[in-house]
C-alpha cells in the first residue's frame, strides 16, 4: 500500500492490522480522536511551511541566484548588448574620459569647491589610502603587505601631470593597479584627482602662496 | 475491601495538578527560550563561506574602509558584496598561490561569481534600507556587531523584531555622529540620550517621522 492511500483511507488501514499497539480496533472514538490529531499536525506542519514560504517569497534580491535564466543562474541581469542601460549614456566625454580627442584635459570639469575636496579626501581614504598611503608616499598598508609600490604622488613627474591623467589612472587602471570605475563615481573619482593636488601643493607650498593677510597668523601657530 | 488508593495518592494528585499547572508554562517557556537561542536565530554562529574571508584582517589587520568592498552601502538599500574583481584588486599581486584563494581565482579566470552564504538575512516581508540608515547616524557595528574582530563573519543580532524596534522607538539611544558611522571603534558617550537628541535634530529627523518610525508600515510594506 503506498503512502498517499494510506493517508486517504486510514480506516482501512487501521482494519486490516494494527501494528500501532494503541488499540486502534476496539474503539471508534479513539480512531476519531487519532485521526484529528493527525489532522492538527498536518496544519501545523502546513503553517511551518507557510512561515518558511513568506520568509522566503518568489522574488529576487540582488545578486541572489536564481534558476529562472540559465545563461548566469543570478537574479541579476548582464547588459544586453548594444543597449545603453538608463543614466549610462556618458554623453559628456570630458567627464567621464578626462580628455578632449586624445589629449588629458588639464582642468577639473567642474568648479573646486571646499564640499568637493572634503569628499575628495573622505574617498580617497577610503580607496587609495590602502596602497599611495593618506599623504601619496605609496606607502599605504597593502604595500607595507607585500603589493608593488606605487609612485609617491611628489615626484616632479606626477606633480606636472595633467589632472586628467589624475582622473584617468583610476578609471581605465594602470600597470597593476586595477580600474575603480565600477566602485566610484565618475564625479569622485574628479573629487580624488582635485585632492590629489592639494597633497601635491601641500608639499611645495611657499610662504609666498598664503594670502599676505593670513601670513602673520600662520608664523603665530608655528 | 482494600483501599485502591494509598495515602500518598492525595500527595501526588495534589502534585500531579500543580506540575500539570506550572508544566504548561514551563513547557512554552522552553519553546520560547530555545526559539531566541543561537539554535534558531543563528546569531554568534560563525558561517562557513566558499573563500574563509576574515574581516577581522582586512578591518583592524589592515585598516580597511566598510566602504571599500561594500561601495553601495550608502546609495542603495543594498550594501553590496563586492564583485572577483575588487578582491583582486590586491590578491592578484598578494597571495597569488594561497590555496584558500582558488575559488576567487577561479571565479576570475571563468568569469563566474563566487558563491557567498548570507550572514545577516531579513525575511522578505521586510523592507529594509541600508543607505537610510547609514545616512541618518546609524553606524555599521550597532546592527553589525564588532565585525572587526570576527574570523569568519557571523550574525551579531537576532534580528527580531523586537530588537528593530528597540532602536526604532527611540533612535536618540544608538545616533552617532556622521564622521563615526564606519568606525569600528565608537563607543556610547556617557551623556548619549542628550548627544542623541541632538543628532535627532542634526539629521533633521522631524517629529511626524519619529513617529512613523513606529508605524507597521515603516517596515512592512
Amino acid at each position: 500500500m503506498s503512502r498517499k492511500s494510506e493517508i486517504r483511507n486510514p480506516k482501512s488501514e487501521v482494519r486490516s492490522t494494527d501494528i500501532s499497539g494503541f488499540g486502534f480496533r476496539h474503539s471508534g472514538f479513539r480512531r476519531r480522536a487519532t485521526y484529528r490529531l493527525v489532522c492538527y499536525l498536518a496544519l501545523l506542519a502546513a503553517a511551518a511551511g507557510c512561515r518558511r514560504d513568506m520568509f522566503h517569497q518568489p522574488i529576487s534580491k540582488p545578486l541572489e541566484t536564481s534558476d529562472f535564466f540559465q545563461d548566469n543562474h543570478m537574479a541579476s541581469r548582464p547588459l544586453v548588448p548594444q543597449t545603453v542601460a538608463r543614466g549610462h549614456l556618458n554623453e559628456d566625454s570630458v567627464f567621464y574620459t578626462g580628455m578632449i580627442g586624445t589629449n588629458l584635459v588639464e582642468t577639473l570639469p567642474f568648479p573646486i569647491t571646499r564640499e568637493v575636496l572634503e569628499r575628495g579626501r573622505e574617498r580617497f581614504d577610503i580607496y587609495c589610502s590602502p596602497c599611495h598611503g593618506r599623504t601619496g608616499e605609496g606607502n599605504g598598508m597593502i604595500v607595507q603587505r607585500g603589493f608593488p609600490p606605487p609612485p609617491s604622488y611628489h615626484i616632479e613627474r606626477l606633480r606636472t601631470a595633467p589632472v586628467g591623467h589624475l582622473f584617468d589612472v583610476p578609471t581605465r587602471g594602470y600597470g597593476v593597479m586595477y580600474s575603480y570605475a565600477q566602485r566610484v563615481e565618475t564625479a569622485d573619482r574628479w573629487a580624488i584627482a582635485a585632492y590629489i593636488r592639494v597633497l601635491q601643493k601641500s608639499r611645495n607650498a611657499k610662504l609666498a602662496n598664503v594670502p599676505e593677510g593670513q601670513r602673520a597668523q600662520l608664523e603665530e601657530t608655528n | 475491601m482494600a483501599q485502591i488508593f494509598g495515602k500518598s495518592s492525595n500527595s501526588i494528585a495534589r502534585a500531579t495538578l500543580v506540575g500539570g499547572f506550572f508544566g504548561v508554562f514551563a513547557f512554552f517557556g522552553l519553546v520560547y527560550l530555545v526559539y531566541c537561542s543561537p539554535y534558531t536565530t543563528d546569531q554568534y554562529v560563525p558561517r562557513e563561506q566558499e573563500v574563509p574571508f576574515s574581516h577581522q584582517h582586512h578591518v583592524a589587520g589592515l585598516g580597511l574602509d566598510c566602504r571599500y568592498c561594500h561601495t553601495s552601502v550608502e546609495k542603495s538599500s543594498f550594501a553590496g558584496i563586492p564583485p572577483t574583481e575588487t578582491c583582486m584588486t590586491c590578491h592578484s599581486k598578494v597571495w597569488t598561490d594561497a590555496p584558500m584563494l582558488a575559488p576567487e581565482r577561479q571565479s576570475l579566470a571563468r568569469s563566474q561569481p563566487v558563491h557567498w552564504t548570507r550572514v545577516n538575512d531579513l525575511p522578505d516581508f521586510v523592507f529594509f534600507n541600508h543607505s537610510i540608515h547609514v545616512q541618518k547616524g546609524i553606524g555599521c557595528s550597532t546592527c553589525h556587531g564588532q565585525v572587526n574582530e570576527m574570523p569568519l563573519t557571523w550574525k551579531a543580532h537576532s534580528l527580531f523584531m523586537r530588537w528593530c524596534l528597540d532602536c526604532h522607538e527611540a533612535p536618540q539611544r544608538y545616533l552617532r555622529p556622521k564622521d563615526q558611522i564606519f568606525s569600528m571603534d565608537w563607543t556610547e558617550p556617557p551623556d548619549q540620550l542628550q548627544r542623541g537628541e541632538t543628532l535627532i535634530k542634526e539629521y533633521h529627523i522631524s517629529k511626524q517621522r519619529l513617529e512613523q518610525l513606529r508605524d507597521c508600515s515603516m517596515c512592512h510594506r
